[in-house]
């Protein structure tokens, strides 16, 4: 449960729009009819007048002014609506609950018929019953407040069914309180913030409902009239009188609108996701592509700053550099900022983080600006942490593995998918002609890594970003994908940056290693260094005594003495 | 099927005004009135089954004729209307929130916010009579009413679309901002393809599902619109029908027509799983090797 102080303001300016046009429309509804009973009904000889600074929207054909009988409907549209709403919410209600209190098999029955009940379009289910009770005032009132008990309580029943799995419910439950009593004293003030906003909605829906009852002529009989009457005696005349229809269109329009906001204001309060975020459009600096250097890195990093626009930075001004066929390994807790900083190498970084840098570069592509998409593409490959959710799950591999090569290296389809299967081939995976024709979900977790591997090497890459690529995948699994960097790291010599939080696996891999913590890159080591557990920081200290043998235990143990003999 | 607590003697409105006592009791016999309540219903079912929904106690037309002949107009705006929200509030939702991303152009926000809960909060049947003044009577591009040319569709499907579009289009904006976040879109991103192949292909695909079966309960109570909306363009579909049906009390009709609306509310949401089907092969079993 969210605290109430992480909340965005209940009074937004969406609420006090919402609530001044309700105020309005409620005082209209009182004071009208007193004031402007009479022109709005009675018979004057100043028939179908147009607009007039006496009568501001014109009279009828029977001199009964128009603005004023408008006004005056409101307030039998409106106590017609809460009549409805009432009906829906309190049946709603009743049933959802009902049903929850009811033995399984009573409930599930009732839940399914709910589910065809509401299917049914609540109109169409307002003139059954419309038709069965004769026109008028009462009869529209019930019909529309039947027609949304279905939807109201099928909601009741599923808030109900998970407020039900709470502790205090379970609790209650075993402490042998009836049930009766669970869902009125526990259940329901618990659901009351849902059930409030829904009840907006109701009421906004009985109203349109209503009017167009009496608008199709099966709801409020002459001489009553309300909303939907009125605009129904408007579309006789419509050529003779076309303003008859804006008075009951706006109130109309109008009285939705403020409960609809309402409703909408209310939701925002209750749903955190709907955060009011800061953003500030990040700058591209400097050309797209800078002049050639004689440093011989690959990888350029100075004085790196990643921070929250106007908040504190994730990453503290870090510098560094990566040589062709070097393996750089970036190692830290979650949250040191090693993601943050791989992701903005790769040009990848969230677009409402802000970047600066005295040099961010790769090869002579300036990452701070907009370097040409292709040649990213082709020269940076980038492998993610969970192939779980890397790949799109309603496309087939084929698709998605051959992507870059047919985008940017301009491959037709059957050559890029020979390219990717004999990559595939490379990394071990059996039948891979076959594997590009299934889905995501039809290959195993290290299955799908590995073709994220073949597919990060199709394209001839000069440096790989590899974002924790085995924190998600089983200890067995794991050690076949990191044979597999090792293979590249030998045979073609690809330079990498390799972000982990896992020294032994960093151990085996890389070349250097930058330790970082909160934003900063506290030691470098080289492998020997490593090896030698020759390190000075007292939190690289901390992490090589995190080594999974004592989180793992002895299987842990083992792979690590593995990955050790393959060295 | 219930139908028959209607109030008033159906004998009496099918025997017509000022009909003698024996001429009601003979008018029931040939209804089969008379006969107990669920040998009525039986004789009801058998003839659904063969096509004879009975006959209008008003003109004496034979119900399935006459759903025969009003079926396409509703069909027509409904089914239009639908196709028309999908194409309008899918792109519409999705480029709004692409361009709203991470709190980007707040006037894009708010503007769509406030136009869309406007638009939506005004109901169909008052959007078409505001469209009838605007565009039939003060500029005359379009008939106001009845069906007589193909130009007579644009106006009740225009009504019949606003307001759907609008909702529609809101939840494709806050399922886009979901899938946006998503690690896949993250991997496409790193594939640096063009925006559009990026959104078409990889973001598209995984927002049909959610709004689909969001939309299924929109898209089948369109009927419920159509239904009202031909009041105000005398559209000679189903929901007039149902109506002056309803008005005069002409069972059989209103009987054929519910039914028919029933069955086709049932259509849509078929057809909202069938193309569910289609899109997400995850929903049709294959699920063995999901993770």
């Amino acid at each position: 449960m969210l605290s109430r102080s992480k909340r965005g303001g209940l009074w937004t300016p969406t609420m006090l729009i919402g609530l001044t046009l309700l105020g309005a429309l409620i005082l209209v509804a009182i004071f009208a009819p007193i004031f402007l009973g009479t022109a709005a009904t009675q018979l004057t000889s100043n028939a179908g007048l147009g607009p007039s600074s006496e009568h501001w929207l014109g009279t009828d054909d029977y001199g009964r002014d128009l603005l004023a009988r408008a006004l005056v409907s409101a307030r039998l549209t409106l106590l017609m609506t809460a009549g409805a709403a009432a009906i829906s919410v309190i049946g709603g209600l009743a049933i959802g609950l009902a049903i929850w209190v009811s033995p399984k098999k009573l409930r599930e029955m009732a839940l399914r018929v709910l589910e065809s009940a509401v299917a049914y379009p609540p109109l169409i289910f307002a003139l059954v019953i419309a038709a069965i009770l004769r026109p008028g005032v009462g009869s529209a009132l019930i019909a529309i407040g039947i027609s949304g008990i279905p939807g109201f309580a099928r909601i009741t029943a599923n808030l109900a069914a998970s407020v039900s799995h709470s502790d205090f419910v379970v609790t209650a439950r075993l402490l042998g309180v009836p049930s009766a009593r669970i869902a009125f004293r526990h259940m329901l003030p618990n659901m009351a913030e849902p059930l409030l906003i829904l009840a907006t909605t109701v009421f906004a829906l009985s109203l349109v409902e209503i009017s167009a009852l009496s608008f199709i002529g099966l709801g409020v009989q002459s001489p009553q009239f309300d909303f939907g009457r009125l605009l129904n005696d408007s579309l006789d005349s419509l050529y003779t009188q076309p303003l008859m229809a804006v008075g009951p269109s706006v109130m109309i329009a109008l009285s939705g609108l403020s409960v609809m906001l309402i409703g909408d204001a209310l939701a925002a309060y209750a749903d955190p996701r709907a955060r009011n975020v800061k953003f500030r459009q990040p700058k591209a600096t400097g050309p797209a592509v800078l002049p050639a250097t004689d440093d011989g890195a690959l990888v350029r990093v100075d004085d790196l700053r990643i921070g929250i626009p106007n908040g504190p930075d994730l990453v503290k001004g870090i510098s560094f550099s990566i040589n062709p066929g070097e393996v750089v390994a970036l190692v830290g807790e979650s949250g040191s900022g090693k993601s943050l900083t791989a992701m903005t190498v790769a040009g990848l970084a969230a677009q409402d983080l802000s970047t600066r840098a005295e040099l961010l570069r790769v090869d002579n592509m300036n990452m701070l600006s907009h370097p040409d998409p292709s040649r990213l593409a082709k020269e940076i490959s980038i492998i993610y942490q969970d192939p779980g959710t890397t790949f799109n799950p309603s496309l087939r591999m084929g698709v998605q593995l051959t992507e870059v090569l047919r985008t940017h290296l301009g491959m037709g389809r059957a050559k890029a998918r020979r390219v990717i299967a004999d990559a595939m081939g490379q990394v071990n995976i059996s039948r891979p002609a076959a594997r590009l024709d299934q889905h995501p979900h039809e290959l195993s977790g290290g299955m799908r890594q590995r073709a994220m591997i073949a597919s990060a090497m199709a394209t001839g890459p000069k440096l790989i970003v590899a974002d924790e690529p085995t924190t998600a995948l089983d200890v067995t699994v794991q050690h076949e994908v990191l044979r597999q960097f090792r293979r590249i790291h030998k045979q073609e010599r690809t330079a990498m940056l390799f972000i982990s939080h896992d020294l032994g696996v960093v151990q085996e891999l890389c070349d250097t290693i930058l330790v970082m913590c909160q934003g900063e890159i506290v030691e470098r080591l080289t492998k020997d260094e490593l090896v030698r557990r020759d390190v000075k920081h007292p939190y690289t200290r901390a992490l090589l005594e995190a080594i999974p043998i004592l989180d793992l235990g002895a299987g842990a143990h083992k792979e690590v003495a593995v990955l050790g003999g393959v060295n | 099927m219930m139908i028959p607590l209607i109030p008033g003697d159906p004998a009496v409105v099918a025997a017509g005004d000022g009909a003698s006592a024996d001429q009601i009791a003979q008018v029931r016999a040939e209804l089969g009135l008379e006969l107990p309540l669920w040998t009525q219903f039986l004789n009801y079912f058998s003839g659904i089954l063969r096509l004879d929904l009975g006959n209008s106690f008003v003109s004496g037309e034979s119900v399935s004729t006459l759903i025969f002949n009003r079926f396409p107009y509703t069909a027509a705006i409904a089914f239009l209307s639908i196709v028309l929200i999908l194409l309008v509030s899918v792109p519409l939702g999705m480029i709004v929130a692409v361009l709203t991303r991470s709190g980007r152009n707040k006037w894009l926000d708010v503007g769509f916010n406030f136009l869309t809960s406007l638009f939506y909060s005004i109901p169909q049947y008052v959007i078409g009579t505001l469209l009838v003044v605007v565009f039939a009577i003060t500029l005359g591009w379009f008939p106001a009413a009845g069906a007589e040319s193909p130009l007579s569709l644009v106006l009740p499907t225009a009504a019949l679309m606003i307001g759907p579009s609008c909702v529609i289009s809101r939840i494709v904006r806050r399922e886009t901002a979901v899938v946006l976040e998503k690690d896949f879109v993250r991997t496409a991103r790193g594939w640096r393809l063009r925006a559009f192949r990026l959104h078409s292909r990889y973001v598209l695909p995984s927002l049909i599902t959610t709004t689909l079966t969001l939309s299924g309960l929109i898209l089948t109570a369109q009927l419920g619109g159509a239904v009202i909306i031909e009041t105000v363009f005398a559209w000679p579909g189903l929901g007039q029908g149902v109506v002056n049906a309803i008005l005069q009390r002409d069972y059989p009709v209103i009987r054929g027509i519910i039914l028919i609306l029933g069955l086709l509310a049932t259509a849509i949401i078929i057809l909202v799983d069938v193309i569910l089907a289609i899109i997400d092969p995850r929903n049709l079993g294959g699920s063995e090797h999901a993770v």
